[in-house]
């Protein structure tokens, strides 16, 4: 059997995409529309207490990781399908943005 | 072996001209908005991390007209992306369940997730500091 390293890739995509489609949506309900409304708030105070939680830091980690992989993988399909190759150039963009993201959200929950 | 293949030329707009190529790129295009979300969470943490007064900045820039215009893009493209994401799953994981059985069980886990996720998030509805 040939041996491949693409179940790395796109085994987490696989996940993103599932868990992004279960969470994400809520999510923006809840940033998007009620916080603008007025109709819930997020006070610092509050929010750092409720993030210094292990569970919360793991699903915040979970979720914007799987997501951001998720997405950096299908717009590097995506570019390809648009004609514009699936080269080191594509890759570097969509990859590279995902792990910034993912490192960023990393550091940030260690330090909170 | 030929070493020069032929490759059919193709406007970059190829998809655009039929019903369901543009519902294909348009599916496709819901992970860039899934994305940028992800990466609006991401800030919103190293915000947190970096004070209140970076948090409140952040705050500003999502409930700011360009902030939830950016969101309701982003909410659209997820709906989007949930239907099609469950749809297709009975197709990319074959299961000895019908394909309708799988797809409402994922549509009964999105609502349950979404309920639970409000009520949590119901914790902020006082807006008091504790």
């Amino acid at each position: 059997m040939v041996r491949s390293n693409k179940p790395i890739l796109w085994l987490p995509f696989a996940a993103g995409g599932l868990v992004s489609a279960l969470i994400i949506p809520v999510l923006i309900a809840i940033t998007g529309v009620l916080l603008p409304l007025g109709l819930i708030h997020l006070p610092y105070a509050k929010l750092v207490a409720t993030v210094h939680n292990p569970i919360v830091k793991v699903v915040f980690f979970g979720v914007i990781a799987l997501s951001a992989w998720h997405a950096a993988h299908r717009m590097r399909t995506a570019a390809h399908d648009l004609g514009l190759g699936g080269g080191i150039f594509v890759k570097t963009i969509c990859y590279g943005s995902a792990i910034l993201v993912i490192f960023a959200a990393t550091i940030a929950l260690l330090l909170l | 072996m030929s070493r020069r293949p032929f490759i059919r030329k193709m406007r970059r707009s190829w998809w655009l001209r039929r019903r369901r190529t543009l519902f294909y790129m348009m599916r496709e295009l819901t992970s860039l908005f899934i994305g940028l979300y992800s990466a609006l969470l991401a800030l919103g943490l190293v915000q947190l991390a970096r004070g209140s007064q970076a948090w409140d900045s952040f705050i500003a820039l999502i409930t700011s007209r360009g902030g939830v215009i950016f969101q309701l893009l982003c909410f659209a493209f997820a709906l989007f992306h949930s239907v099609t994401w469950f749809a297709v799953t009975p197709k990319a994981v074959p299961l000895s369940a019908p394909a309708k059985a799988v797809i409402g069980a994922h549509y009964a886990v999105w609502a349950v997730i979404s309920v639970v996720v409000l009520l949590l998030a119901g914790r902020f509805v006082d807006g008091s500091i504790q």
